[in-house]
């Protein structure tokens, strides 16, 4: 199968690759895994006071698809807020990276990622 | 020609977790001999698709009782459980956390000073947690309890990131060998 531009730059080029720590009460860290594949994502996200993403760091262990969907996801949600971080969509993840079918669960995983990242930040700020 | 459906009574085999590879596959080749397309030669057209058919039915069953994930995720079917994982995702914080972790000991061992040493204490620990998850399934799986069943698919689940994860290992050992 091959792999589009798309997601060949962002494998090739990760952004954003890293950890934060998980302790500090600004970050937020979503962990997520796919069973079908075994893929383990971990999506960590740093709120301003005022609500907005500073910074978003991923380790993802899986496949081209499946790093290349939470590159992406780390570099849309930086200036967003966590609403606007929160609506976004797997759908929008694999249009822009051109996912073939069979790879569409890795851009769900991104997706629930930055959703238990926001949920992590905000049970902490609760 | 009607072939059984269910894998277990295919194979005159006791529908449990457990099964006896060596008699899976002696009763795997009997029954494969029955069907061979030198038999169905002279037969007629519908016949032979049948025989065909039934071949594959055949290689499936198989194929499906040899490996312990497939052998539990049929067992949790018949037991009318939906085992579809396409599109599920786990969030057990918990095991994850021990999944990443085990994915970076994974990564340091490539670099470590006696990287097949590193790999094979990586495997030791793989298997110490899927022989416990195994263990634990095997006895869900004789229940009929839904809650039971929903935790055996939970322990299968969390087998197959140990799956990946040792065919992992496995890649990284071979590209050390071709080094």
């Amino acid at each position: 199968m091959a792999y589009s531009e798309e997601v060949l730059d962002h494998y090739e080029n990760p952004r954003n690759v890293g950890k934060m720590d998980d302790k500090d009460q600004q970050v937020g860290t979503g962990m997520v895994g796919a069973p079908a594949c075994g893929d383990v994502m971990r999506l960590q996200i740093k709120v301003s006071d005022e609500g907005v993403i500073e910074d978003a760091k991923f380790k993802t262990y899986g496949c081209g698809s499946a790093i290349a969907s939470s590159s992406l996801v780390t570099e849309w949600v930086k200036g967003m807020t966590l609403d606007q971080a929160a609506d976004l969509k797997n759908t929008q993840i694999s249009e822009e990276l051109a996912l073939p079918p069979v790879k569409i669960h890795c851009s769900v995983l991104a997706e629930d990622a930055i959703k238990a990242a926001i949920a992590d930040y905000r049970k902490k700020n609760g | 020609m009607a072939i059984e459906q269910n894998y277990f009574i295919l194979f005159e085999l006791p529908q449990q977790y457990q099964v006896d590879t060596a008699l899976l596959s002696e009763r795997y080749r009997a029954l494969q001999k029955t069907l061979h397309p030198d038999r169905y030669a002279h037969k007629s057209e519908r016949e032979q698709l049948q025989a065909v058919q039934a071949s594959a039915h055949l290689n499936e069953a198989l194929a499906t009782l040899k490996s312990p994930l497939r052998r539990a995720a049929y067992l949790l079917s018949l037991k009318g459980v939906d085992t579809d994982v396409s599109h599920q995702t786990v969030s057990d914080g918990a095991f994850l956390m021990q999944q990443m972790m085990l994915r970076e000991q994974l990564d340091d061992a490539r670099h470590a000073d006696d990287p097949f040493e590193a790999l094979e204490e990586l495997l030791e620990q793989l298997q110490g947690s899927e022989a416990e998850l195994q263990q634990s399934l095997e006895s869900q799986l004789q229940s009929d309890d839904p809650a039971v069943l929903s935790d055996a698919l939970d322990n299968l689940r969390k087998l197959q990131f140990f799956d990946k994860l040792r065919h992992e290992i496995e890649r990284v050992e071979d590209e050390l060998d071709d080094l």
